[in-house]
């Protein structure tokens, strides 16, 4: 053991550049010549550049093109979050979950919302509020995704289907803008429903916005998903195996890509998924090695572009079965959460979004802690990159599909 | 001979006897008070500002038709407020705003290198433009190895992208400036090989007298129609014009999503700029140089039509109408670059050596063999 510490540094600092040495010839001249050693170089990928989606750093270590070892900094947009959940009153805590994850909004909502939920047993949610939070939950997570496609398009270097997916996201926003006011953080879905009905005409839209995203996705896929210089890039690029997926706790389209089938969905259901799964509304999506090997870039690349069709046929189902009704449940103004404490663990597009409440039965959270997806995604890129080249550790840190709203909190 | 051939196709020497700038002092009417060199020299020198003006307004066009394009392609309109009509004067505010922002040099660059870098880039392809004949009539340079010319100038381009990348003192610069390298030596084989296969079937170095051999068939006797051999040739030829114009999916060397901005990261306002001209000019050049070797370069069935009216070659419409022809086959080629660009992701540096080396120039050799074979089969038979 000590012998090979006592290895390392000398093995590790190659000098660079000897300065030049001089020697005197025979002839009384002097000489240069320059002692040239190669080493590794070290990169900072980051916290500024195109490829971390965000202020995140990665330090590369290369030899050539070649990545021989990396490190990934945290911390550059942290925000004491789940602190302020501690000061502030349950309900104003609301806002602040739509800018951790800011590209599934709704999706933190609702995390936040039932966990809180999950301390007021006699609470009861309408149906019609349990419906319109399902699909605009649905709609977020196609939004979200409809990001993680064209920005993986970027990184690839493909630049067009970034902007035909925002052209369909900017569609989702202009919907989520009619029912709640706002396009990015809507903090729509509130502790006991949602805050706001659905504008006259507004679901009948939704259902249009269905059928033109159907044809929509078709071209999409063949353009990017299938494309062969693309597959080139991503298959056999970053290969999450099934165990090592478990190990590192990845979860969503990192784990379903590696073909482990879970969805808390499905598998812990809440809302009306219980209830759409059974009646056949959506399937989950796994990886399957089509175009390389199982659990590579592409694979989870592609279940993120099935997923939202899946989505689709969700938020139809929806459609369908939503009645009339309350949307809030009975919440008093000033809201005092039973003593207790709680975790929900969501479907996030990005993998399980935990909220974990702690009350002693005040106006004020006691404890307030967020299991991000993003956070515990991320962790497994440090593995994954020694070996591969520059351009694959792009392709890899994409197929993550992390934010650092959401990995710093 | 192949002169006198193509002297015999068009009815007249294919070379006129002076260059644009002598055309332009022999017009000019000049009192005889001054002296003859200074005569001389003012007339090159405003032949050169002519040539850089006409190239300029070229690449500021390709610049422009660029945003165009992608903006279509990707739902939008690109520019349309600059200038008023569809944004036309964008190139021009740009260049403006180029001239006018903060000349930066990063502290640790190594200065002269840095400067020079961008004239050397700048200077190597307008200076491959020289040797392009803008008509029979018009001609800058005479090059009777014009293919030679053009290539070995436009290579020359590299050594300022090198030069750039590792004087910035970024580390994604000069891995740009890695990837340039290792790129255009990879693609410098088969493009000069696939532009072999052609140079069989016409016969010459000159561009002018490829475009002379091609002008049967009321101008359409294009060498791409001749040869069976010439349609692979031709697709490596672009193929390799496209890693060799850093044009995606070959834009490795300033690949953005992995390099920032690859060679030119430190690079800003005027100085970046010429790297971008550089691109721009680098696509007129390769598209223009296909042109005029696989799709006929000036002939067309208009200038068919015009020659069996009985038009002189050398006359000033004649003149115009090659200008116009060469210039649209050049940016039909352009178009089909930038439609590339916005369609395909990038490809991997370990890929795009594979298909240079392992693939690109074994079929360029095989493409110039069957060319050659087939022109020799030709012969043997018709004659």
């Amino acid at each position: 053991m000590s012998n090979s510490t006592s290895n390392t540094p000398e093995k590790e600092h190659k000098s660079s550049y000897r300065a030049e040495e001089r020697r005197t010839l025979s002839s009384g001249e002097e000489e240069f010549f320059f002692d040239v050693k190669t080493s590794d170089m070290e990169v900072n990928m980051g916290p500024q550049h195109p490829a971390t989606h965000g202020v995140m750093r990665v330090l590369i270590r290369c030899d050539g093109e070649l990545v021989t070892g990396s490190q990934v900094h945290l911390g550059y947009l942290h925000r004491c979050a789940e602190k302020i959940g501690e000061n502030v009153e349950w309900l104003q805590y609301l806002p602040y979950t739509d800018r951790y994850d800011y590209l599934a909004a709704m999706n933190n909502n609702l995390g936040y919302s039932m966990a809180v939920e999950a301390l007021m047993p006699g609470l009861e949610i309408p149906r019609r509020a349990v419906l319109l939070r399902t699909i605009n939950v649905e709609l977020n997570r196609i939004a979200s995704h409809l990001v993680a496609y064209g920005t993986y398009g970027l990184d690839i270097g493909a630049i067009t289907p970034f902007l035909y997916a925002f052209r369909e996201r900017e569609w989702i926003q202009a919907l989520f803008e009619k029912i709640c006011g706002a396009r990015l953080t809507y903090s729509y879905i509130r502790i006991g429903g949602v805050f706001n009905d659905a504008p006259p005409g507004w679901l009948k839209e939704v259902g249009h916005f269905c059928d033109v995203f159907e044809e929509k996705w078709k071209e999409y896929r063949d353009l990017l998903a299938l494309n062969h210089i693309f597959i080139k890039r991503t298959a056999h690029v970053g290969v999450i195996p099934k165990d090592m997926a478990i190990d590192f706790g990845l979860t969503g389209p990192m784990l379903r890509g590696s073909g482990v089938d879970f969805d808390l969905r499905r598998d812990m259901p809440y809302m009306a998924y219980g209830e759409a799964y059974e009646a056949g509304a959506f399937k989950v999506p796994v990886g399957s090695g089509e175009k390389g090997e199982l659990g590579d870039s592409w694979d989870r690349f592609y279940v993120r572009v099935e997923e939202m069709m899946e989505s689709i046929k969700l938020v139809r189902w929806c459609l369908g079965v939503i009645e009339d009704g309350p949307i809030i449940g009975e919440i008093p103004k000033v809201i005092k959460v039973p003593a207790g404490e709680a975790y929900v663990g969501i479907e996030n597009p990005r993998g399980e979004l935990g909220h974990y409440v702690h009350s002693d039965g005040g106006k004020v959270a006691v404890r307030c802690r967020v299991r991000g997806p993003s956070f515990t995604n991320i962790a497994v890129v440090e593995e994954l990159m020694p070996g591969t080249l520059l351009a694959d550790s792009v392709a890899i840190i994409g197929s993550t599909d992390i934010v650092i709203g959401e990995t710093d909190r | 001979m192949i002169q006198e051939q193509a002297g015999a196709v068009l009815g007249h020497p294919v070379h006129p006897d002076s260059n644009v700038f002598v055309r332009i002092l022999e017009w000019l009417p000049l009192p005889e008070i001054i002296p003859g060199w200074v005569v001389t020299f003012g007339g090159v020198m405003l032949g050169m500002s002519i040539f850089l003006a006409v190239m300029s307004v070229l690449v500021m066009f390709c610049v422009w038709m660029e945003r165009k394009v992608s903006g279509h392609i990707q739902c939008r309109t690109g520019p349309m407020y600059a200038g008023g009509w569809h944004g036309w004067a964008q190139s021009l505010a740009d260049g403006v705003k180029l001239l006018l922002k903060e000349d930066m040099i990063p502290k640790d660059a190594d200065r002269t290198l840095f400067w020079i870098a961008p004239a050397i880039v700048l200077g190597s392809i307008f200076g491959a433009m020289v040797a392009f004949p803008l008509s029979y009539d018009w001609w800058f340079g005479r090059m009777d190895l014009g293919v030679f010319a053009i290539l070995a100038l436009s290579s020359t381009t590299t050594i300022g992208v090198v030069m750039a990348g590792w004087a910035s003192a970024s580390k994604w610069s000069l891995y740009g400036a890695m990837r340039e390298a290792a790129q255009v030596v990879a693609y410098e084989i088969p493009l000069g090989l696939s532009l072999l296969a052609p140079l069989f079937v016409l016969g010459t170095f000159s561009l002018t007298e490829a475009s002379a051999m091609q002008s049967g068939w009321f101008g359409m006797k294009w060498a791409i129609f001749t040869n069976p051999f010439l349609i692979p040739a031709f697709l490596i030829y672009v193929v390799s014009a496209l890693a060799e114009t850093k044009r995606a999916p070959f834009d490795l060397p300033e690949a953005e999503s992995e390099l920032v901005a690859g060679f030119m990261t430190e690079y800003s306002g005027i100085r970046w700029s010429f790297f971008f001209f550089e691109e721009y000019a680098a696509m007129l050049l390769m598209s223009v140089l296909g042109a005029f070797f696989w799709f006929g370069g000036f002939e067309s069935p208009l200038t068919g039509a015009l020659r069996a009216s009985g038009m002189e070659d050398t006359s000033l419409v004649f003149s115009l109408v090659c200008f116009g022809t060469v210039l649209f086959k050049g940016f039909v080629g352009i178009f089909l670059m930038m439609w590339l660009r916005w369609t395909l992701p990038r490809v991997r540096i370990d890929q795009v050596m594979t298909m240079g080396y392992k693939y690109l120039t074994p079929l360029a050799l095989f493409c110039v063999l069957g060319a050659a074979s087939w022109e020799a089969l030709q012969h043997l038979i018709f004659s």
